[in-house]
């Protein structure tokens, strides 16, 4: 074997790893190829739907497997005029509003949602960049107020409009009804016994355990049934969704 | 239409080199379909770890937490995107991890139908002797790696590194990744028992990434010392040429 043939085929074999890793770059630029590769998360979300008990409960811990502290992520303050009146005389005027396609629109104060009967669960927080931190979360399922005002049967996904803003527009998420009506997504107050501050999304944040933690909307101001989510933001579901092109499935 | 007859060959001419069916087509798709699956998923799975380079065992971990590993920063040149894009990298990850796992089933069914692995990767005992593995390991390092009784049959390191990768290691990347996922959590929270919890899991992803990598330099190498043009071709056409002093 001559040396020469060698030399060429390790930099044959190199080029190609250089091409490969160049070529990745170029497809998600291309639309036909984009649309491609974006097609893993309708798998993902179809298997997972249809391989696993969609009712299946995230796993709940014990009060000693939880994080020593549990780090605040994504928007530390909304900093808004309307939301430092709000913190400054204790949330009194703050109101939840649940509507779009319901038969009862809602308006409930904190005092109310405090009210509803609620659930605890110690939960596993898992971060989109890889870190997972372990906390205790309390408040009503968001089950309870949709069927308190009634979703109409031409809902399909449930929209939550926030107090912070990005790009000069409120944060936003959406979850479907599977994960609307699971019995651990909640409208959490409270986390590890002290009311929630505003580091973890004051006065009330969606904990949707199946999911990563980009889905869970902190300082939730809205909850609107929806048909579709063509005409919200830019149409894909959630602020990230809508500008950073991450999946609107966040199972995995 | 005249078919010309090949001249007999004159009696005192070196043998013609013997070339012999190695790869089934089944081996040959899967191993350079496995071959651009791998190389996205340790592109894009190290733009993944840069977002939070930081590995932790037990169930949680996060910047408060005690990390047992801090990684580099990868750099462009191996990072799929070369930009860092935590979302286009997932894209990438999560796509080609259905190509990862389904294209192993198949080809795990159709080798224990055509009896690729009880033929060729059967690790006996006697392989496990301390004689075979001296004498193996005496021929590699002689770069001889093929028995000139039986050349078409690998030898006991290759045996084992192919065994380790294709029933420990890649099973291993593909069932850490699921413990990662939290909707797979929730439905089969055996993966967590599994692996000692999420952190765990995403340590033992990344060390049974480095073992593959470190499989993918050494396969490589060997490669190159044992013939690149013979051993590239016989994984193309599944013909593969004797070498002349194993003839």
């Amino acid at each position: 074997m001559s040396l020469i043939t060698r030399r060429t085929l390790i930099a044959g074999g190199a080029a190609g790893a250089g091409l490969l890793l160049s070529g990745c770059d170029q497809v998600a630029q291309v639309p036909a190829l984009r649309k491609i590769l974006f097609s893993g998360e309708i798998m993902n979300r179809g298997l997972q739907r249809a391989l696993t008990n969609r009712d299946a409960l995230a796993p709940e811990f014990s009060a000693a497997e939880m994080s020593p502290r549990f780090r605040v992520n994504g928007t530390h303050n909304p900093n808004t005029a309307e939301y430092t009146a709000m913190v400054a005389e204790n949330f009194a005027h703050w109101r939840l509003q649940v509507g779009g396609l319901v038969a009862k629109p809602l308006s409930l104060s904190l005092a109310q949602l405090r009210g509803l009967p609620a659930r605890t669960q110690i939960t596993r927080h898992d971060c989109v960049e890889g870190w997972s931190a372990i906390g205790k979360w309390h408040g009503p399922r968001l089950a309870t107020l949709l069927n308190a005002a009634g979703i109409r049967d031409a809902a399909r996904y449930i929209v939550f409009t926030c107090a912070d803003l990005y790009g000069g527009a409120p944060y936003y998420e959406s979850i479907d009804l599977v994960d609307a009506f699971h019995p651990q997504t909640i409208l959490a107050w409270a986390l590890n016994d002290h009311v929630l501050d505003v580091g973890h999304g004051a006065p009330v944040r969606l904990r949707v355990e199946r999911q990563l933690g980009y889905k869970h909307a902190k300082y939730v101001m809205r909850i609107d049934a929806v048909a579709s989510l063509a005409g919200i933001g830019l149409g894909k579901g959630g602020y990230w969704e809508d500008h950073v092109d991450y999946d609107w499935y966040a199972g995995i | 239409m005249t078919i010309a007859t090949p001249s007999p060959a004159p009696a005192d001419a070196p043998p013609a080199p013997r070339t012999i069916y190695r790869h089934r087509v089944a081996t040959r798709l899967w191993h350079w379909l496995n071959a651009v699956t791998i190389f996205i998923m340790i592109g894009s799975g190290l733009t993944i770890l840069n977002a939070h380079p930081h590995l932790y065992w037990g169930a949680y971990g996060a910047n408060f937490d005690h990390p047992w590993l801090n990684t580099i920063h990868w750099p462009s040149y191996v990072t799929i995107p070369a930009h860092y894009n935590l979302a286009i990298a997932r894209r990438w990850h999560l796509l080609f991890a259905l190509v990862l796992a389904f294209s192993l089933l198949a080809y795990m069914i159709v080798s224990v139908a055509n009896r690729h692995f009880a033929r060729d990767l059967r690790v006996r005992l006697r392989d496990l002797s301390a004689a075979n593995l001296w004498h193996d390991l005496r021929e590699h390092l002689a770069f001889r790696f093929h028995d000139p009784a039986d050349p078409r049959a690998y030898n006991i390191f290759q045996k084992l590194s192919y065994v380790l990768v294709i029933f420990i290691l890649i099973p291993v990347m593909i069932l850490t990744g699921l413990a990662m996922s939290p909707a797979m959590d929730a439905a089969w929270p055996w993966l967590l028992d599994l692996f000692g919890g999420r952190q765990s899991a995403r340590s033992i992803h990344f060390i049974a990434a480095s073992g593959l990598t470190g499989f993918i330099v050494i396969h490589l190498v060997l490669v190159i010392l044992a013939g690149p043009i013979n051993e590239v071709g016989s994984m193309l056409t599944g013909r593969w040429r004797v070498p002349e002093e194993a003839a």
